[in-house]
């Protein structure tokens, strides 16, 4: 139902919003204490444009990412998915939601461990409607000799791409990265980065990667930064910079 | 309280399911030992009592009729130490309101009143008088089937003469304790009972003033009871002795006996099944909080907790939750107990059953299941105290995995991811996932031991009252007669076919074995009643030679072609060389069969029957039991549709309470096993099963990947559970086997499928458990942490 209504918007919708969020408030409950993680956010995600939220640890930009790739549910506010609320939707339409159009990035890849890279894969091209085959998907992220592996036989880096391939197999809308390059060191991060960017540009993925990294920014099409469950600034950037020029 | 076991008991709470599936199948084996020997024990004990109090005897020995003066002789036998002379005899009863044929034993009683041996314990009412000679204690088995109470008369046929005698008593013997026929296959109580009476009243009655033609004997400590059997024999053999006995050959006794093996082999069966699928369940279960624990186990040691100290931490989170299961087991396993006595005091008579658990069984019991537990969980232990703290604070790599045999043979092809997922996982831990599927094995094969029991005893119901034994009736007499007098049995209204044999007991010989028991002589091609080979077909009488069971051929070490030696233990007493015909499948009784001619023609005695089987019109039946009870020759008749009754009477009481309490044990087993694998493997993937949600998998395709598995192997249990189960059944049978009874190896369908729907439904209720779990994962959560 939200299926059928979702892609008919995005053939007649006739303006580029992917994301519209408005007033968007989340609260959570630790114990005895309530912590507002989102205390009224308000943004615009655009197709195919990359935007990096930066902001300190508990700023509150992986709640606004979950809450965007329909993990979380809003405590209050609006966000809207092509024109269709993801406030109200349940369990079932949120499943549904991440099924067809959405991509994850992890810190920590969370890959299935007994299957191998081209498996991995295929976990999401077997559910999705009009997915790319998991061989195009890894040589998108440079993995065609890595095909076979199981994730205990890569490197991080190796996985987070294989992660990364996973994510855009099913050609979604969105590409949503928390930390993508947490767990990596800085040469293996611009690789990851690059795939990314490359993903980015050449499927028109709107792409929203979470960072507490300053520098990995200079990528973005768009800076959000995000401090104390708000926005506090947002930055177009004139000059993107290419991952390579990135250092950190 | 130290910080360390403030945490034990915290990690119990966290585990509760866990925990909890575990000492339910510590429960269970517990139980189930404390259940059986607690009751051998106290049957023990209960028995032993009765003996020693009411002076059971030693040797027994039965005759055609020797005067009292004989008993100087017999006490002369070195060794012994009490004698005591008896005259016992059958008698009919007519019982008012009761048409059926009744048949009782009377045993006199000295007239100086009480026994020397087998003292009767008056359960109500008193002794009779040695003065009056209608005055008789009846058992009390007996009594209670018909309600009887001190100052009811019944109606005996004593020597063909009807005489009504007075009840001043109920007893008990430890002569009796099981009161059944000879050759019956359970216990009658309303149709037969001990009666016990005056010597002299008896006596006068049956012929026997100043004779005797019983003898119970007690022997001193430490005499040589074969010896004193031999030279019994040796002075009874010209008076008509049958053969003397000891205590062991008792029937009472032995049925007892019999008992307490049962029990004995039960108690070693079942408790060490459970006992290994706890320590299996203890040893997962450990081990994978030991690697969840992994980072504790760091701090812990940073902190300077040595290897002794983390090992014991877990020790005693180990010992906490078997004695949780033990304590329980102890209280269910006494009121199982408990219950366990009542049905059998309900069969077995004693004055009163003396519950009793010996502490020594508890400890016995606590320490086998402590140490078997901590053996399994020795290695989880050993190796969270191995890994030096820097190692154990980096987080674990990924697992490493292979493809799976399955799909290297190419059927990989047509797997979806999650089943691919499925198989590596179980591909993976090859020694985990074989135990668990033997774990669940088990109980499935738990399940089948208990339906066996029943097939068993229908199987030999079918066989040996419907196609053995075809007769409505079987009328014994009270010594052999003239062949004859099967057409006149013929004569009754209502009979239809007459069939006679003649019963004579023997001692069989071969080699240095030796057996006692009876000879059947039956008409070559009568049809009512049979001997069966093992596929439960009539076997022919051969014209010469004997038939013999093949148990007894066992015993004797005999095959078809040899001869052996048959003595004769009535009558002339003779010894024969009798060459063996043939064997036949026996599975109540150990004897031998010969054609009824060949028989009397051997025993030199003419055309004589000691009995005959009937087939009569229903209706009759009432009037052909007036004409019997009235006939001095016919000494009982016995019906088999009483038989039948009766042995599914007693049997289904017995058999309800042991499948109730192995379906408690095998669910238990089940879902021990079930609900621990299915636990452990969610919270080993539950990070891989979130992913998967992220992904947009809906619940049902992720429960798939982890209740396929359980599914899996629960799939592959149920056919090794029925190999497992049919072998338990065949030990079980060759471990009850005896002389008295073999149980046929029959296992039927319905108790395959049973036995498949008890595991089914306790995976199905451990995966609903679980299946609410995976539905609560928290999926934010899960992509925050590393493993």
């Amino acid at each position: 139902m939200v299926q059928g209504e979702i892609a008919s918007r995005q053939n007649h919708s006739g303006n580029n919003v992917v994301f519209q969020v408005s007033g968007l408030t989340k609260v959570y409950r630790m114990g005895e204490f309530e912590v507002h993680a989102l205390r009224g956010v308000d943004m615009e995600l655009y197709a195919g444009e990359l935007v990096v939220l930066l902001g300190p640890s508990g700023s509150g930009k992986s709640t606004l990412l979950n809450i965007l790739g329909g993990l979380d549910t809003a405590s209050g506010g609006q966000v809207s998915y092509l024109g269709i609320s993801l406030t109200q939707a349940g369990d079932r339409e949120l499943t549904e939601y991440r099924r067809a159009h959405v991509g994850f990035v992890f810190q920590f890849y969370n890959l299935i461990p007994s299957l191998t890279a081209r498996e991995n894969v295929a976990v999401v091209t077997e559910i999705a409607k009009d997915p790319m085959t998991p061989e195009e998907a890894l040589a998108l992220v440079g993995l065609t000799e890595r095909l076979d592996h199981f994730p205990a036989q890569l490197s991080g880096g190796e996985q987070q791409r294989v992660a990364i391939a996973r994510a855009i197999s099913k050609n979604p809308k969105v590409l949503l990265c928390d930390e993508p390059t947490g767990a990596l060191d800085s040469g293996t991060g611009i690789v990851v980065l690059e795939a990314l960017d490359k993903v980015n540009r050449e499927l028109g993925t709107a792409t929203v990667i979470i960072t507490h990294n300053v520098d990995i920014a200079g990528m973005a099409d768009r800076v959000i930064n995000l401090s104390d469950g708000r926005i506090s600034q947002v930055t177009v950037n004139t000059e993107k910079k290419s991952p390579q020029d990135l250092h950190w | 309280m130290k910080v360390l076991n403030r945490k034990v008991l915290r990690d119990l709470r966290h585990m509760r399911g866990q925990v909890l599936a575990i000492a339910i199948v510590i429960t269970s084996g517990m139980a189930a030992f404390v259940m059986f020997i607690g009751a051998m024990e106290s049957l023990t004990l209960t028995r032993d009592r009765f003996y020693r109090e009411y002076a059971f005897a030693d040797v027994f020995a039965s005759l055609k009729r020797a005067p009292e003066s004989l008993r100087g002789r017999i006490a002369e036998i070195p060794g012994v130490s009490v004698v005591e002379t008896r005259v016992v005899a059958p008698v009919k009863l007519d019982i008012a309101g009761f048409p059926e044929p009744v048949t009782a034993q009377m045993i006199s009683i000295p007239e100086h009143g009480t026994p020397l041996l087998n003292r009767l314990y008056i359960r109500s009412g008193r002794m009779p008088d040695p003065a009056r000679d209608e005055e008789t204690v009846v058992s009390e088995t007996f009594a209670n089937a018909h309600g009887f109470k001190p100052g009811d008369k019944i109606g005996a046929i004593i020597n063909g003469r009807k005489k009504d005698l007075v009840i001043t008593g109920v007893g008990l013997s430890p002569e009796f304790v099981l009161i059944m026929r000879a050759e019956a296959l359970s216990p009658d109580f309303k149709r037969f009972g001990i009666l016990w009476m005056g010597r002299k009243a008896l006596g006068k009655s049956y012929n026997m003033d100043g004779a005797f033609n019983d003898v119970v004997m007690a022997v001193q400590p430490g005499a040589d009871t074969g010896r004193i059997l031999t030279e019994m024999d040796e002075i009874l053999a010209r008076y008509g002795g049958l053969g003397s006995y000891a205590r062991k050959d008792q029937i009472s006794n032995r049925m007892l006996s019999e008992e307490f093996r049962m029990l004995r082999r039960s108690a070693e069966i079942y408790p060490t099944i459970f006992i290994l699928v706890a320590a299996f369940l203890l040893n997962v279960v450990i081990s994978r909080t030991v690697s969840t624990q992994r980072e504790q186990i760091a701090a812990l040691k940073a902190f300077g907790y040595d290897n002794l100290a983390i090992g014991i931490h877990y020790a005693k989170l180990v010992i906490l939750i078997v004695l949780l299961g033990l304590a329980g087991g102890a209280v269910l396993g006494i009121w199982l107990e408990q219950r366990m006595g009542q049905l059998y005091m309900e069969v077995y008579r004693f004055p009163s059953m003396l519950l009793r658990i010996n502490p020594l069984t508890l400890l016995a019991a606590t320490a086998i299941s402590v140490l078997s537990a901590l053996m399994g969980t020795l290695h989880a232990v050993w190796r969270a105290a191995r890994e030096t703290p820097a190692e154990a604070m980096r987080p674990e790599p990924p697992a490493k995995y292979s493809v799976s045999f399955i799909e290297r043979i190419g059927v990989g092809r047509w797997l979806s991811q999650p089943s691919r997922i499925i198989l590596r996982n179980v591909e993976r831990k090859p020694v985990r996932t074989f135990l668990s599927i033997l774990g669940i094995a088990v109980a499935c094969a738990t399940m089948l031991t208990s339906g066996f029991f029943s097939d068993a005893v229908n199987y030999l119901v079918q066989v040996q009252f419907r196609l053995a034994q075809k007769e409505d009736m079987k009328v014994a007499f009270v010594e052999p007669t003239s062949r004859r007098v099967v057409y006149d049995l013929a004569g009754l209204a209502g009979v239809h076919q007459v069939e006679g044999f003649r019963q004579v007991p023997v001692r069989f010989r071969f080699g240095h074995r030796s057996y006692k028991t009876v000879i059947d002589g039956v008409e070559p091609d009568g049809r009512l009643h049979r001997l069966l080979d093992d596929k439960a077909r009539p076997v022919a009488v051969p014209p010469s030679g004997i038939l013999l069971g093949d148990y007894l051929g066992e015993l004797l070490g005999v095959k078809p072609g040899d001869t052996i030696t048959v003595e004769v233990l009535e009558g002339n007493r003779a010894v024969y060389q009798v060459p063996v015909a043939a064997m036949a499948k026996q599975f109540i009784g150990t004897t031998g069969t010969m054609d009824l001619t060949a028989l009397n023609r051997l025993l030199k005695e003419g055309d004589s029957v000691s009995g005959a089987y009937l087939v009569a019109d229903s209706n009759s039946w009432e009037d052909l039991y007036r004409q019997f009870i009235r006939m001095p020759r016919v000494s009982g008749i016995t019906m088999r549709t009483n038989e039948i009754r009766n042995f599914y009477d007693i049997q289904a009481k017995s058999m309800l309470f042991f499948t109730f309490v192995a379906t408690l044990m095998a669910c238990s087993i089940a879902v021990g096993v079930v609900y621990n694998s299915a636990r452990i493997a969610l919270s080993e993937r539950s990070r891989e099963l979130s992913s998967l949600r992220v992904l947009g998998y809906t619940r049902g395709e992720v429960s798939y990947i982890l209740l396929g598995e359980l599914g899996l192997l629960v799939l592959t249990a149920i056919p090794l559970g029925f190999l497992i189960g049919y072998s338990l059944c065949v030990l079980i049978a060759w471990a009850l086997a005896s002389d008295l009874f073999r149980i046929p190896m029959v296992v039927d369908p319905p108790t395959y499928s049973m036995a498949a729907a008890v595991v089914l439904a306790s995976a199905v209720v451990s995966a609903l458990i679980v299946r609410r779990k995976l539905d609560r994962l928290d999926l934010v959560e899960v992509l925050k942490t590393r493993e």
